[in-house]
């Protein structure tokens, strides 16, 4: 057996009961005859989509915008931060409980400041987006780095490798695993904390389409919205695990795992 | 010309009540081109002497030599082989050689010629593209060594190279080693629990004595080179070995609290 037959294999389930569950909610609207305002069926939801396909296109669009930019800049101040952490111990001690404190601000709590703040552009929503994401690559980087082998350590300190080749010979690749880990959790935050940001203040996005949708009774297009979102977000996260995969391609390759 | 000579090396840990001291004035040579074996009970600082040497840690007072000179401030002062390969894992059998010298100052071109010219010599090109992981522990321990014998510093510390591998690869290893040496003739301090090693391997054994540790007994080997692996079943050997235990056997009573 080759190893796209066991690719398919594993595929198999997950798709069996997707289906299954679709074909049951499609039943259980018709059967009981709900109306579509409350909850439609996922045909009407595919119908009403297609028809609105331009102008989801459009919010989807704007949305991936925003996504790829608050991922992209929150990674990389959790990136800068978490480096700046690991190498200035004192500055570490320092900050540390400020950067854990910085978490448990209620997004939806902080939105409405930004917006107050930097008016309705895209600015506010960016830095929502780079706040979410920003937490848990610096988290990891800072975890990763920390974590380097002793025994490593001390072999490169004893041969004369200095604080900069100890940094970049072996405590950044050696974070590489858990930093990647951080970025996809980051990943899966970013689509939802930018719907989130085009919800409390925006005139485009998903987020917007959504709430305009919600507020017009328009449930199925709420409904895509929706569907849209969490394609994104796996999109997203996919994107991440491929990069993972290319990067460490010297870890050892676990035993298929069946 | 001794190529390390230490005199009345002390060093102690913690502060006030707490305080221990490691070494008590510890006072030893390595000749040019010499093997010498540095056997003790454990905890009797022989890591912290190798710190010392190797520039990780500053004596209290005391004298390292290398070459005739007070030794220069910074570690990298010599050729350094630990119990753990400390292989960086995302990094080629090569890629790890070629490291350590680079860090020793060899420039790029240079550091891969000795890299492949020295997988060669050891007949170990046949890994010079294999990451870490898929080698065994006798494998990563060649690699090691090879690593530490290109290195340019006159003295190579091996800090119980063959420690934590089973006793079968052990003994192959030693063999190898011998045979390696008796070609290379570097100076080498060699820190081991085993007496059997330290007398197939050295020219000279030093017993450290329990903290705080001084050298207690010095023994000249007097096998003649090359020596067979078949040395253990010399009558002098036996000898010797016993003589050995019993001086490591007065130490590890006297730290017995009445």
């Amino acid at each position: 057996m080759d190893s796209r037959t066991i690719r398919w294999r594993a595929l198999l389930p997950p798709v069996v009961v997707m289906a299954a569950f679709l074909l049951l909610w499609e039943a259980a609207v018709r059967l009981s005859g709900t109306e579509a305002w409350l909850l439609p069926a996922p045909s009407d939801i595919a119908r009403d989509a297609w028809s609105a396909r331009p102008r989801l296109a459009q919010h989807t669009g704007a949305t991936l915008s925003l996504t790829l930019l608050g991922f992209a800049g929150g990674a990389a101040a959790g990136l800068l931060l978490g480096a700046v952490l690991h190498l200035l111990p004192l500055v570490r001690s320092g900050f540390y409980p400020l950067l854990v404190l910085s978490q448990n601000i209620p997004v939806i709590a902080i939105g409405p400041l930004l917006v107050i703040w930097f008016g309705f552009g895209l600015l506010p929503k960016l830095l929502l987006v780079m706040l979410v994401c920003f937490f848990p690559v610096c988290v990891a980087m800072l975890g990763g780095l920390q974590g380097a082998d002793p025994g490593l350590e001390r072999y490169m300190r004893m041969i004369g490798a200095g604080r900069w080749r100890r940094f970049l010979g072996l405590e950044l690749p050696g974070a590489l695993p858990q930093l990647f880990s951080g970025l996809k959790i980051a990943a899966s935050y970013s689509v939802t904390s930018a719907v989130v940001a085009e919800w409390i203040g925006s005139d485009r996005g998903l987020g917007y389409f959504m709430l305009l949708s919600s507020k017009g009774f328009k449930t199925s297009l709420v409904f895509a919205g929706v569907a849209l979102v969490v394609m994104l977000s796996l999109m997203l996260f996919a994107a991440v695990a491929g990069a993972e995969k290319l990067t460490l391609r010297w870890r050892p390759r676990k035993e298929d795992g069946r | 010309m001794n190529v390390l000579e230490i005199r009345n090396l002390r060093k102690s840990f913690g502060s006030g009540g707490r305080r221990v001291e490691v070494l008590g004035g510890v006072c030893l040579t390595v000749g040019e081109g010499e093997f010498v074996s540095l056997v003790g009970p454990s905890g009797s600082g022989k890591t912290t002497l190798l710190s010392l040497i190797g520039g990780l840690e500053r004596p209290d007072s005391g004298e390292i030599m290398l070459a005739g000179k007070p030794a220069s401030e910074g570690a990298g002062r010599a050729a350094y082989m630990p119990q753990q390969a400390a292989l960086l894992p995302w990094r080629t059998v090569r890629g790890n050689i070629e490291l350590a010298l680079r860090i020793a100052g060899r420039d790029r071109a240079e550091a891969k010629r000795l890299a492949d010219e020295g997988l060669r010599r050891l007949g170990l090109e046949a890994y010079a593209r294999s990451y870490p992981h898929v080698l065994s522990g006798g494998m990563q321990q060649r690699v090691s060594f090879l690593r530490a014998l290109l290195s340019p510093q006159p003295l190579m510390l091996l800090d119980e190279p063959f420690g934590a591998l089973d006793a079968l690869t052990r003994q192959r290893m030693q063999r190898w080693l011998l045979s390696l040496w008796e070609e290379e003739r570097r100076s080498v301090l060699f820190v081991t629990h085993s007496i059997e090693e330290a007398l197939l391997l050295s020219d000279r054994v030093l017993v450290l004595s329990a903290s705080p540790a001084v050298v207690v007994r010095e023994l000249q080997v007097p096998f003649a080179r090359p020596r067979s692996a078949m040395l253990g079943s010399d009558p002098r050997f036996g000898e010797l070995k016993e003589s050995l235990y019993e001086s490591l056997g007065s130490l590890e009573e006297g730290d017995m609290p009445l």
